[in-house]
């Protein structure tokens, strides 16, 4: 079966003066046409580092990549004339030029006439909502203008292959949803185009993607739909606690036998900790709030039901904030 | 092939109309462009006029600023564009599009001519009329082939040094900075080579400015012809011959190690 996206055993090491990182370490994964396929990891995973080689920015170390058939390496033109490239937190483009024009400038390295790009530039802001903002300067939109505007460069071209890099990094709730919705009309409706979507956001991963892969340290740790993925984890409890204090030791959660893992967000305003557990049986959890009464005052606890973290946090064995922390340190 | 042609001309009008364009938003900006080159000069015209030199040292000042502004935005503008395009996100969206990265330079270049030269025009005029510069121009067709073939040189230099940025980033930067004033010495913005110890003018003749100023000086202040000045246009062409291929080859490199070392895409490196 030949698989719009390919990759066969990837690995990528990057070698600085003082030190070697293995960004990926044999990754290998297959997607389909039409399908949006997400890939789900804390900073520093590697989800950028495979999005840059599979765009040929990047050259692997290792192992083999296609897309739409064509070698990453060996057809790297090929490649660039079928994809399209948004990534989040950037806004490429010139913020003199207005909207419009950025737009059209795009557009011109893809070849395309000046006639069809004006029209598809028109339909483009209008179904992403800031026809309104066409002659503002670029410098001049919001963020989450600047972020349609980078959209709809990606989409100028028809690709049929959307690489989407953390898209809605730093937007707010209302337009990272109208982001995410055209999204998946446009890879299902409209042009039946593939996605390949890196993100660090879990709700968004489970809401638009069709299968997910978990990447830690270069390692692919699953990949299936986020409704198996969370299937897979259901043998396991998982309890939210609150407790008081911000500055709680909890790494002794991870010592306690029957613990999978478990994640924590310190809240600043509220001078809390929110805890989020997995474990195998209830022994478990009366040993587990024991443990904690020692240390802290428990606020609350509730019951959840498995999210995409949670499977995160049970092949990791801790959250994504805890993984990103660690890795910056590491580096 | 002719679809490819057509595509890279098509990027290359369009990054040529982006840098048109953006260049000249924000009138402001040519103001202070034409104004401050022009107090630049009046300093080193009053000083000879102060020194009793000969009346065509004027000229040559005026000649030398309006070329150094090629040379500013060529360094500036050219060299360190690609360095800025990386800082932005632009560079990573360039390469991830199926079209040649010499016709963007070109485009930058191109863009880069048009912009200085209207600037470059204003100054020469400006210069002319307020210190009464006599001009003896015999042959203006001359005096044209030498200034295209010295912006053909500069900007090739121009793109060869785009790809040195590119990947060295700052290294590169600082690299601008010490090739600004030494170029202005040594291609005679001041005043005439000739006058520069042998030792001194050999180092000169590597730049190509130093023939295309001392070609454009001789046809515009001197009134000399195609005849006298042969060596300067062939010099002129044979640096362009040398640095076009050179750059392409340079991008080439440059971008193939970037992706190896993923220093192109990746900021924090």
């Amino acid at each position: 079966m030949q698989y719009c996206i390919e990759t066969k055993g990837l690995v990528r090491i990057f070698k600085t003066k003082n030190e070697t990182v293995k960004a990926l370490d044999g990754v290998t994964v297959s997607i389909s046409e039409g399908e949006i396929f997400g890939l789900l990891g804390p900073n520093g995973a590697g989800k950028t580092t495979l999005i840059k080689i599979l765009t040929t920015l990047l050259l692997p170390t290792t192992g083999e990549a296609y897309v739409g058939g064509f070698n990453v390496v060996k057809e790297s033109d090929k490649v660039r004339r079928i994809i399209g490239l948004v990534s989040g937190g950037e806004t490429p483009g010139y913020g003199i030029l207005s909207a419009r024009e950025n737009l059209w400038f795009f557009s011109q390295l893809y070849g395309m006439s000046s006639s069809n790009a004006k029209e598809k530039i028109k339909l483009l802001m209008a179904d992403l909502d800031f026809e309104q903002y066409a002659s503002k300067r670029m410098s001049r939109l919001s963020t989450g203008y600047k972020q349609r505007l980078n959209l709809a460069r990606g989409l100028l071209s028809d690709p049929s292959v959307l690489f989407l890099d953390e898209p809605t990094l730093g937007l707010d709730v209302l337009t990272a949803k109208k982001l995410r919705g055209y999204i998946v009309d446009w890879a299902k409706k409209e042009a039946k185009g593939t996605v390949l979507l890196t993100t660090h956001y879990m709700a968004e991963a489970d809401e638009m993607c069709d299968r997910v892969a978990i990447i830690d340290r270069g390692r692919i740790l699953a990949c299936e739909s986020p409704k198996v993925l969370k299937e897979n984890i259901k043998g396991n409890q998982i309890m939210k606690i609150e407790v008081s204090s911000i500055q709680a030791d909890v790494s002794f959660l991870s010592k306690i036998s029957g613990v999978v893992g478990y994640s924590e967000t310190r809240s600043i305003q509220t001078g809390t900790t929110a805890l989020k557990v997995m474990f195998e049986d209830e022994s478990t959890f009366t040993e587990i709030k024991s443990e904690l009464e020692k240390k802290t005052k428990i606020l609350s606890i509730s019951e959840t039901e498995p999210t995409l973290e949670d499977v995160y946090i049970s092949l990791v064995g801790r959250g994504f904030e805890e993984q990103s922390a660690e890795m910056a340190t590491d580096a | 092939m002719r679809e490819q042609l057509i595509r890279d001309l098509r990027v290359a009008f369009a990054r040529l109309w982006v840098r048109v364009k953006g260049g000249n938003r924000e009138p402001e900006w040519l103001l202070a462009e034409m104004t401050i080159p022009i107090l630049t000069l009046s300093a080193y015209i009053y000083l000879y006029k102060m020194l009793n030199a000969p009346a065509e040292f004027a000229g040559f000042v005026i000649v030398g600023g309006t070329m150094m502004a090629f040379w500013s935005n060529v360094l500036w503008n050219m060299s360190a564009q690609f360095y800025w395009e990386k800082e932005t996100g632009n560079l990573e969206i360039y390469l991830a599009a199926p079209v040649s990265r010499m016709a963007i330079l070109l485009g930058m270049a191109l863009g880069g001519i048009v912009n200085t030269t209207l600037r470059a025009a204003a100054i020469l005029v400006a210069g002319t009329v307020i210190f009464q510069v006599p001009l003896m121009i015999q042959e203006p067709l001359t005096a044209v082939l030498v200034f295209i073939l010295t912006i053909i040189a500069v900007y090739a230099l121009g793109m060869l040094f785009a790809s040195l940025f590119m990947m060295y980033g700052r290294e590169a930067w600082h690299t601008a900075n010490l090739l600004q004033e030494p170029v202005y010495f040594l291609s005679g913005f001041y005043f005439p080579t000739r006058y520069l110890p042998f030792a001194v003018q050999l180092v000169a003749s590597l730049v190509p400015l130093t023939f295309g100023l001392d070609g454009i000086r001789r046809v515009l202040i001197l009134g000399e012809g195609l005849g006298d000045i042969w060596l300067n246009v062939a010099a002129l062409i044979v640096f362009s011959a040398i640095l076009l291929p050179l750059a392409r080859f340079a991008l080439n490199y440059m971008e193939n190690l970037g992706k190896r070392e993923g220093r192109l895409t990746l900021r924090w490196q």
